[in-house]
């Protein structure tokens, strides 16, 4: 971005097009402008979830003035999350969740993108229209919805843990459903054609052919459904009962304005640590699956 | 070949029906089930003891007459300024949306070079870091004493408080919470217009401004509205932002109402209704959303 680099761009472009026109209508200009605005945004974005990382590390109690460097509200200063039963019960529920979620969202979800991918009839498009309807459906639909349904008809269910897992794999099977249609889509039938001819069951052709050639992006969406599950908070808000089920977000939430420690800052730091894990993790495991045609950003800018 | 896969699809049939039955019942009893109680509790038409209305899971029960309060309440009534309001930040956090995010999502799928990837990397990171942490930063940093005023007062400006119910401070806080959102889709409709056309449309004379209007936005126009309609929904019933970044009831948008009247009092009969009238207003742009959707997944069939 400085003006000893105009010359040698101006030789390498096209010729004396550059000098003629003035700069607004030179097609190879550099574009400044939205470079700028775009750093500027992502400066914007960034910049103060850095600050509050770095708040997490204060020496003080103040989270708005730097007081030196210490770990003190991650372990073991009182009121840190490694002290605070509160605190270390938000994360411990968030996690399982996840887990949870997880186990219960991803078999269901490739069931399902194989069963909606390959059947095709009438009900399998109404089937197919009702799987993504979840995806465009504001959480706070969907929360209120739950919560209704819970509190008034599936009353064996209680409030807490279980309706809030029942609540995340809803949302979460549709993301499963997307990303491992989409690979199922790309995949073709031919292989699972060709097992059958040689005299697989189809059942064996699923197991043995399409199920390890799927495997990148089933792997890469259970990671996705983690993450998820981790950031949730409305449909955790409307579901969680009582302070004992309590998550990370809800957790932070209901902190915001009342006790701010750095304490809240660790363990929203903790909370981004674990998402971006699950996510690196979901990278590499698309980045298995193609072999430069695109990149796994892409994918992953895909799967929004 | 024709009688190969006839024989398949005879024998497999059924398995792939087998296989989607437990997604599609979860999917029954956990989203058409739970929207139905909404209907069966906006409709009843009798309380219990503790006040809460008794759900009316008959459609010959249901009783209309609180929706219809809801309704006339929200047309000319007490919740009029909360729609007005809802829909008046909606549009403004969309309009800095659009002038924020179209030169972001136009330069990272277009422009970037080299750098593409760090880019891109760098403008899916907040979608991932939780959306309450992100707003916890800002609150962090719009404190009286936070950053954001001590840089004010380099300037010589008078320290603002941010966080005790300005309008302004939520809608900035619903674009940025919403923007990474917004790009995205966008990026990924740009990312797709094939650049031979705008090197044609550069080749035949044609200025970039004029490129823009005559090739570029018509081509990116399904993704620009596909972007608006993704980030609007969940704006349109936002409610925790607004709580955060305000907390005050002077800029109560319609998702504070609902969890006002579902969370936090007996009321739920009016909850459920206000949720149903909020269903009604975005089943348009849903509905749209999804018929686009469906399309492109057929074409790619």
């Amino acid at each position: 971005m400085t003006a000893t680099g105009a010359p040698s761009r101006a030789a390498a472009g096209p010729g004396r097009v550059t000098k003629r026109v003035p700069p607004w209508r030179n097609p190879w200009r550099r574009p400044y402008v939205l470079g700028a605005i775009t750093w500027l945004y992502i400066l914007w974005s960034l910049v103060p979830v850095l600050i509050a990382v770095q708040f997490s590390f204060n020496g003080g109690r103040s989270r708005s003035t730097w007081q030196g460097f210490s770990t003190q509200w991650y372990c073991c200063a009182e009121g840190s999350v490694g002290e605070d039963p509160s605190l270390l019960l938000a994360l411990e529920n968030s996690l399982i969740l996840g887990a949870v979620t997880v186990l219960v969202a991803t078999p269901l979800g490739v069931m399902l993108a194989l069963g909606l991918t390959r059947w095709r009839s009438r009900s399998s498009q109404v089937a197919n229209g009702i799987a993504l309807v979840p995806l465009v459906t504001p959480e706070i639909v969907l929360g209120s919805a739950l919560y209704l349904v819970m509190v008034n008809l599936y009353q064996f269910v209680p409030l807490g843990r279980p309706a809030m897992l029942l609540g995340h794999v809803t949302f979460s099977v549709s993301y499963v459903l997307v990303i491992v249609r989409s690979r199922l889509l790309s995949i073709g039938r031919d292989y699972e054609e060709a097992a059958r001819d040689l005299g697989a069951s189809p059942l064996q052709a699923i197991r043995t052919i399409l199920l390890p050639l799927l495997m990148p992006s089933v792997f890469a969406s259970a990671m996705i459904v983690f993450a998820t599950s981790l950031d949730d908070f409305v449909v955790s808000q409307f579901l969680f009962g009582d302070a004992s089920n309590i998550t990370v977000p809800i957790k932070l939430y209901t902190a915001v304005r009342a006790s701010p420690t750095p304490a809240l800052n660790a363990l929203a730091t903790l909370l981004l640590v674990g998402s971006f894990l699950a996510l690196v993790l979901a990278y590499v495991g698309l980045r298995a699956r193609r072999r430069g045609t695109r990149s796994a950003l892409d994918d992953l800018a895909d799967y929004g | 070949m024709a009688d190969r896969k006839g024989r398949h699809d005879r024998a497999t049939r059924r398995l792939w029906a087998a296989l989607a039955l437990p997604g599609t019942f979860w999917l029954i009893a956990l989203f058409l089930v739970p929207f139905y109680a909404v209907m069966a509790v906006a409709f009843s038409g009798s309380i219990n003891i503790f006040g809460e209305p008794n759900p009316a899971w008959n459609p010959l029960d249901w009783q209309f007459t609180t929706f219809n309060n809801v309704i006339s309440e929200s047309v000319s009534g007490a919740y009029r300024e909360v729609w007005i309001r809802t829909g008046l930040y909606s549009v403004v956090a969309l309009l800095i949306c659009v002038v924020v995010g179209y030169p972001v999502a136009y330069y990272t799928a277009r422009l970037a070079g080299k750098r593409r990837g760090l880019v891109l990397a760098l403008i899916l990171a907040p979608w991932w870091i939780n959306y309450i942490t992100r707003m916890l930063a800002w609150v962090n940093l719009l404190q009286d004493d936070g950053y954001v005023n001590k840089a004010l007062g380099v300037f010589g400006i008078a320290p603002v408080s941010w966080l005790s119910g300005n309008a302004y401070t939520v809608v900035i806080a619903l674009a940025y919470g919403y923007l990474p959102f917004f790009i995205i889709p966008l990026y990924a409709s740009l990312d797709r217009i094939d650049p031979r056309l705008l090197e044609a449309s550069r080749d035949l004379g044609v200025g970039p401004v004029r490129t823009f209007v005559r090739v570029t936005l018509p081509l990116s126009k399904m993704g620009l509205i596909t972007a608006l309609v993704i980030t609007a929904l969940p704006m349109a019933g936002d409610y925790y932002t607004n709580t955060i970044v305000s907390g005050s009831p002077n800029t109560n948008m319609i998702g504070n109402q609902i969890e006002l009247f579902l969370l936090q009092g007996p009321l739920k009969n009016f909850g459920a209704s206000l949720v149903l009238l909020l269903s009604l207003v975005l089943m348009f742009f849903m509905a749209y959303y999804l018929i686009l959707t469906q399309r492109a997944s057929r074409d790619a069939r």
